[in-house]
């Protein structure tokens, strides 16, 4: 049971006219384990997530999820499987207030289905069921955070929203669209511990993200990307030690 | 000696959490119902104020079909991110629905104003289904385009009476009825409405506007929501046009006029958008200003822009959204 292929990507490719942002991509990402996801700029790591996540449609290559094909399926249809995901770019709902925002997901016919996080929010109480999720992941249920606008919330704040957004649909993988860039690494240290409770919960993560330390302390494995090609793959200092990933980073001459 | 300073009237509602509010006084509760109540009260009495005044009496009319139209665009473009020129597409089928109804079938009134918005907003809902996941702009540029759209088909058709239209259709039998059959659905959609848009699913809706990638990553479908919120739209839409077509017992072309379009979307803006009511409040002040208006000929049209230039330069946020700041912002005495 543990060894469990819970998604499987094969030889996925996507252009976007001349340029080729994913060449023949696979891997493996097995149940419960966070699998990191690591590459220079623009190196395809995000549309990888979109092809994946059905937000953009590969051009060949397929995605199996728990053995069933999804590839091609609309965003919302593979989000209803348990496949949750956060965005790069922060939007959170503006012009509803930090709780409020876990009230989407928490109506999600998903959500309706199995329950929300931890089950909670079937029964119509999902208000209270948002401001426990909200505490659970490092909104001070006391202080006013919580019912603040989600606009006016500080960026570490609203990092945790995006996350929140996802555990609230109670799913069985979450891609983090790097959730600890442009955090403090005092707002990083209080996002590990999240990210290993989420662990221990038994959600698999797949994290894309720039910040290779921070990540290597969590990260059970890791792929490299460059140019849409995969260049590496397994543990995290074996990879961070390949030649082609140090070229990757480095440019060849500084090696 | 006593000494006085000010506090603000509602700081002890603020105080506890925004938005939140714990009412534990009477007076607290004045405090938050008494604009809403003085609407209501004064809505419901204006007919009888203006006994005096016959003419002016049938303008309270066709100034709440306007407020119906104007809530279903402040819905549907500040809540639900739909931006929809087509306020006369919902104006015109509903309107020529009931006329078709009343006047082919002789269906009585009462059954034929409320098939003809419940049918009509699916028909509304059925044409609009090809331009919803259109978004910002390109939406409004295809739902600007239907009403023509529609009067065009009927005029070179020369179907449901042509360029005349469809007339003889039944009349309200007094004028009590007529006011207060758009008086009270005016007042069922607002705050039927307001309730709606927080409750949760009105939330998802909102949500929708705010980010909808977001949304589909919840596993929602965005064009399901898109699809309830043009039905609700187009339904409050068609309403007012099989209103309008018993009023004037006349269904024609100019059902599906600019007009019906345009002014519903310049009271928005004038009232404030994103508060339902200022819908209303803009449309409450515009169309008895073009009525007044009428007596000034063809310079109405130029007094009528300069007053909504006036009140872009200067209360660009809506005239509500102000209202409701400095009501908030009121103040009294009280002992130190």
């Amino acid at each position: 049971m543990k060894e469990e292929i819970i998604l499987s990507v094969s030889n996925l490719s996507k252009s976007f006219g001349g340029l080729k942002a994913l060449i023949d991509v696979s891997f493996q990402v097995k149940r419960g384990e966070i699998f990191g996801i690591i590459g220079p700029n623009g190196s395809g790591k995000t549309t990888l997530i979109n092809c994946i996540t059905g937000f953009i449609k590969p051009d060949s290559g397929k995605v199996h999820f728990k053995d069933r094909d999804i590839t091609g399926f609309k965003p919302h249809k593979i989000a209803h499987m348990g496949i949750a995901r956060t965005f790069q770019i922060m939007r959170p709902y503006y012009s509803l207030p930090a709780y409020k925002n876990l009230i989407v997901p928490l109506w999600s016919p998903r959500a309706k289905k199995l329950g929300g996080w931890r089950g909670g929010g079937k029964h119509g109480d999902r208000d209270t069921v948002a401001v426990d999720i909200l505490e659970e992941i490092g909104f001070e249920r006391d202080s006013r955070v919580p019912y603040k606008l989600a606009s006016t919330l500080p960026t570490g704040y609203q990092k945790r929203l995006e996350l929140a957004r996802c555990i609230a649909l109670r799913p069985e993988v979450i891609f983090c669209d790097e959730v600890f860039s442009g955090l403090s690494m005092s707002e990083i240290a209080g996002m590990i511990p999240l990210i290993e409770k989420m662990k221990m919960e038994g959600i698999t993560l797949i994290m894309v993200e720039h910040r290779l330390r921070e990540l290597f302390r969590v990260a059970d494995r890791v792929m490299a990307l460059n140019f849409g090609e995969k260049i590496a793959e397994g543990d995290p200092h074996e990879v961070i030690e390949d030649k082609r990933v140090k070229e990757a980073y480095l440019g060849s001459e500084g090696i | 000696m006593e000494q006085l300073r000010r506090e603000r009237l509602d700081r002890s509602l603020k105080v506890r959490t925004e938005g939140i509010y714990a009412i534990s006084a009477f007076e607290e509760i004045l405090y938050l119902l008494g604009p809403r109540l003085l609407f209501i009260v004064g809505i419901l009495i204006l007919p009888f104020i203006l006994e005096a005044a016959p003419y002016w009496k049938r303008v309270i009319n066709i100034m709440c079909a306007y407020a119906i139209i104007a809530i279903s665009f402040d819905f549907l473009s500040n809540f639900v991110g739909l931006v929809c020129l087509g306020g006369a597409l919902f104006t015109g089928i509903g309107g020529y629905f009931t006329a078709i109804y009343n006047h082919y079938f002789s269906f009585p009134m009462y059954l034929s104003i409320p098939l003809a918005a419940v049918s009509g907003a699916l028909f509304c809902t059925v044409v609009l289904l090809p331009a919803l996941p259109l978004r910002g702009v390109y939406f409004a540029i295809v739902t600007l385009m239907y009403p023509l759209l529609f009067s065009r088909i009927i005029e070179a058709l020369n179907i449901l009476g042509g360029t005349n239209g469809i007339s003889g259709i039944q009349s309200f039998p007094n004028p009590y009825i007529e006011h207060y059959t758009v008086i009270l659905i005016l007042l069922f959609f607002l705050f039927g409405l307001r309730r709606f848009v927080n409750e949760d699913i009105g939330l998802v809706f909102r949500g929708v506007k705010d980010n909808d990638q977001a949304v589909k990553a919840s596993g929602i479908n965005v064009t399901t929501i898109k699809i309830y919120a043009v039905f609700i739209a187009s339904l409050m839409g068609c309403f007012s046009g099989a209103y309008i077509a018993h009023l004037y017992m006349w269904a024609g072309l100019s059902l599906f006029a600019l007009d019906f379009s345009i002014i519903p979307i310049a009271s928005t803006v004038i009232g404030g958008g994103g508060t339902l009511i200022g819908a209303v409040i803009g449309s409450f002040i515009l169309v008895p200003l073009s009525e007044i208006l009428r007596e000034a000929g063809t310079l109405r049209i130029v007094i009528y822009c300069v007053v909504l230039t006036l009140f872009i330069v200067f209360k660009s946020e809506g005239l509500m959204i102000y209202l409701q700041r400095k009501y908030h912002q009121f103040e009294r005495w009280v002992k130190v």
